[in-house]
């Protein structure tokens, strides 16, 4: 099967010794994947590709970035005004940030649909969720790099939720701080640690990869390969498929970059931080909206924390949550709604969590956190049970070539195991 | 990237070929000017472009004496030279000279020596500014880390050295006062 | 650690925004050289801006992050922009060690009005007058409010109880303002001959201070166009690519 990787003297010398070649000729050229992957699947490999922009764009950022608080502000207005194409660089790193969470939310999304976190790639999403929290960590502490009111304020708001455990809460803030408020020991560690998490990312970013490889990528009809006949390499279809989605994607970031490149962002980060004056609306980035909506739903500062962290941590168990045995949401008619009021529970969230807490905003965040974990918690595994799914094709060359005949499997059969 | 032996080629390889090659082209040329503006990002930027320049007033600096002023982050000498500095310069012969150089070719007035303060064998700051300071046999400099002798006129007359103290450029703004860069 | 409880409460939602009340009147659209893809700075316009802020504002209001240098994006010669900063002392360590002060040169950043906060609120009433070079950036729909605020002072309604030293301003957020009109007809005289109406010089300084705030918004809207063009034709060429591979498999 392997074919010699190259005629090349030099390449065959080193695979011999060091099997890169041989290894890339698997994973990327040959690795069989199945031949229906619709453009939902472009995802994963756009948020890797912004996991690159970022860290690139990181690094050349911090070799004009200082992080003391009397200097951080000013050098981040230095790169902006003075360094070759700093502004440029800064710009593409703030709205990067977007990006990548654009592009891992529908990736993630994606899986929901799809089911593709059910067996055998439980492990696979759990890895993606540890990708997800460690993305939301990074992002935090780089947006307090710039150490504008915004900065200030949503790092002293964040690193108070460690209050709220009890006993213990505020000496683990004061720990987190360095200090007895967010303030110069808080900013270096963040932009130390701001530097090193991208490259944790990028070890678990292998590991979901590996995970991956192990049994391929799922696809739109949820059914496993069964043969040759339903796999093509992913040399050249999906590379030149990836490359064309990611043009498209960088259409969108470059139009945000260079034209709106303060939209996502808000004004109140271009005044210097100032311990001594909290702006009226403390609102975080657009992607830690739902979040911060679940927070303030719950009337209680311990167990509005704990809704939060475990608004992620549901993730961890949705592998287990959900009995059916049936992928793709296609084939699932009770759960394709539920899973679509999803997506619009989210939405309000996030819609919520960008207003101030008053009035109706209260009372709709309650009622979609409410949906949120009702969602995980109860319809999920009730779904699974009690849903009768549509007949299940024979296989997906004959699903997606159309001459495969009448589909056979009956109406709700349990899906083959490999 | 290359994808000449593409297994599922069929039908039309020639347009399938060229289509791919640009393609990857493309992807080539954007990454390259992507990149572009991170390796300039390196390049000195404009608030350090800004101080590349110094003036200085002469008029202070009284023959024989010696000060040195700071141009783009390293010090340079300004020695006001006493005739008989000047003699000294002139009388060597140019050819024995390891770099050699004529002492009118380095100064544009034969009373003011501007060089660049920086021992041209592995950059250290050679001695012979102060008063007390060792200045060498040549009544230049002396650089202490590996024995480089300069003489009056900033060349390099004994020593690991390669080449005479750089000259930088400067002009004369007025009769007393020279802008450096 | 009553400061953190504070803290916390926000971050519960549970304290209320105090400044909920008073809300702005949001600042009319302006027209704006620099809007759009095309956008581009009005030199003439920066000039007369730059003006109105030397003259007017700057006797309170700092550009921090400007330096003299940046002026010649402004159309000024270097032999002007020397001009205009040597019209300013800056402190100097002179050679006996003793603090002196020298002519502003170039590449000094702009000189501040006070030498620190206390100093600017000591003279100010207790108010603090804030440093301009970002504002634009730093409020929402920057330039529109900007021109709006120096615009938009008038008598306050009957029942609306203005602190003592406080002007009414409609669009300043609480409509308690401190700074008084800065501007008047004919507070400065322009050199290209423009009337110095209020309205005029409300529109020219708010341009001024959106150059200071985004002085490389020309260059971005132009690379822009250039990156712009070329995903287009990378989307187009891959696209193709894509389906000519592709054929073999549908």
């Amino acid at each position: 099967m392997a074919a010699p990787v190259a005629q090349n003297r030099l390449v065959r010398w080193i695979d011999h010794r060091l099997p890169v070649f041989t290894f890339l000729d698997h994973e990327l050229h040959q690795y069989p994947t199945p031949r229906n992957l619709s453009y939902w699947w472009n995802f994963g490999s756009l948020a890797g590709i912004m996991l690159v922009i970022m860290i690139f764009s990181g690094i050349f950022l911090a070799m004009h970035y200082t992080p003391h608080k009397d200097l951080a502000f000013d050098s981040v207005e230095r790169i902006m005004r003075d360094v070759n194409f700093g502004w440029l660089m800064r710009y593409i790193h703030m709205n990067g940030a977007s990006f990548f969470f654009i592009a891992t939310y529908i990736h993630i999304f994606r899986g929901l649909y799809y089911g593709s976190y059910k067996e055998p790639r439980e492990l696979l999403w759990m890895l993606g969720v540890v990708i997800l929290i460690l993305m939301m960590a990074t992002a935090f502490m780089g947006y307090v790099l710039p150490w504008g009111q915004m900065s200030y304020w949503g790092a002293t708001v964040i690193t108070n939720l460690f209050s709220a455990i009890p006993w213990i809460g505020e000496d683990i803030v004061t720990l987190l701080w360095g200090g007895f408020t967010v303030d110069n020991p808080t900013l270096n560690r963040f932009f130390s640690l701001h530097y090193l998490l991208p490259f944790v990312i990028v070890g678990v970013v292998v590991l979901h990869l590996v995970a991956l490889h192990q049994h391929g990528s799922n696809n739109p009809l949820g059914i496993d390969r069964k043969g040759p006949q339903d796999s093509i390499p992913f040399h050249p279809y999906y590379t030149i498929k990836d490359m064309y989605g990611l043009a498209v994607f960088l259409l969108v970031y470059a139009a945000m970059v260079f034209y709106a490149p303060n939209f996502l962002g808000d004004p109140a980060n271009y005044e210097p931080a100032n311990p001594l004056v909290t702006p009226p609306h403390i609102v975080p980035e657009w992607y830690f909206l739902p979040f911060y909506a679940i927070l303030r739903a719950i009337p209680n500062k311990l167990l509005g924390v704990v809704a939060m962290f475990g608004a992620i941590l549901i993730l961890f168990a949705l592998p287990w949550l959900d009995r059916s045995r049936v992928r793709s949401a296609r084939f699932r008619p009770v759960y394709k709604w539920f899973f679509w009021l999803l997506v619009i529970d989210c939405v309000v969230l996030t819609w919520v969590g960008a207003n101030p807490p008053e009035g109706k905003f209260i009372l709709i965040g309650r009622i979609a956190t409410f949906w949120y974990f009702f969602h995980f918690l109860i319809l999920v595994p009730l779904i699974g049970v009690l849903e009768r799914p549509l007949p299940l094709p024979t296989s997906i060359s004959a699903a997606v070539l159309g001459k495969g005949g009448p589909k056979l499997a009956g109406a709700g059969a349990p899906m083959e195991k490999p | 990237m290359a994808d000449t032996a593409n297994p599922h080629a069929s039908g039309q390889p020639t347009r399938r070929d060229f289509l791919t090659l640009t393609a990857v082209a493309t992807g080539v040329v954007g990454a390259g000017a992507a990149v572009w503006p991170f390796i300039d990002s390196l390049n000195p930027a404009k608030d350090t472009l800004a101080l590349s320049t110094t003036d200085v007033d002469l008029a202070p600096i009284q023959p024989g004496q010696r000060v040195t002023v700071i141009w783009r982050g390293k010090p340079v000498f300004i020695d006001h030279r006493t005739p008989e500095e000047i003699e000294k310069a002139r009388q060597v012969d140019v050819n024995a000279l390891p770099d050699p150089e004529p002492d009118e070719a380095r100064v544009q007035k034969p009373e003011w020596l501007v060089v660049v303060g920086v021992c041209t064998h592995l950059g250290c700051i050679p001695l012979g500014q102060k008063t007390g300071d060792a200045r060498g046999e040549f009544g230049g400099w002396f650089c202490p880390c590996h024995g480089s002798v300069y003489d009056t006129s900033g060349r390099i007359r004994q020593g690991p050295a390669p080449a005479n103290l750089t000259v930088p450029q400067y002009t004369f703004t007025s009769d007393t006062t020279i802008r450096i860069g | 650690m009553k400061r953190l409880l504070v803290a916390a409460a926000l971050a519960l939602g549970v304290a209320q925004p105090v400044l909920a009340a008073g809300e702005a009147t949001p600042p009319p659209r302006q027209e704006w050289s620099f809007n759009g893809i095309f956008g581009t700075y009005d030199r003439a316009e920066l000039q007369r801006g730059f003006q109105v802020y030397q003259d007017v504002c700057s006797g309170c209001h700092g550009l921090y992050h400007l330096a003299y240098r940046h002026l010649t994006d402004l159309g000024f010669s270097e032999e002007e922009v020397k001009a205009i900063a040597a019209q300013k002392q800056v402190p100097t360590i002179n050679d006996e060690g003793e603090t002196v002060e020298r002519p502003a040169i170039p590449a000094d950043k702009f000189v501040r009005p006070f030498p620190n906060e206390k100093a600017a609120r000591a003279a100010n009433n207790g108010a603090y007058p804030p440093d301009l070079s970002l504002i634009t950036k730093a409020r929402a729909d920057g330039p529109d409010y900007v021109a709006a605020l120096l615009t938009g002072y008038e008598e306050p309604p009957a029942d609306f109880k203005l602190q003592e030293g406080m002007q009414y301003n409609k669009y300043f957020p609480g409509h308690q303002i401190a700074m008084p009109p800065p501007l008047t007809e004919g507070a400065v005289t322009y050199a290209d001959g423009t009337p110095a109406t209020v309205p005029q010089m409300a529109h020219d300084v708010a341009a001024f201070l959106h150059w200071a705030a985004e002085p490389n918004l020309e260059e971005r809207h132009q690379i822009g166009l250039k990156v712009m063009l070329f995903l287009l034709a990378a989307t187009v060429i891959f696209y193709a690519a894509k389906r000519r591979i592709w054929a073999d498999v549908h």
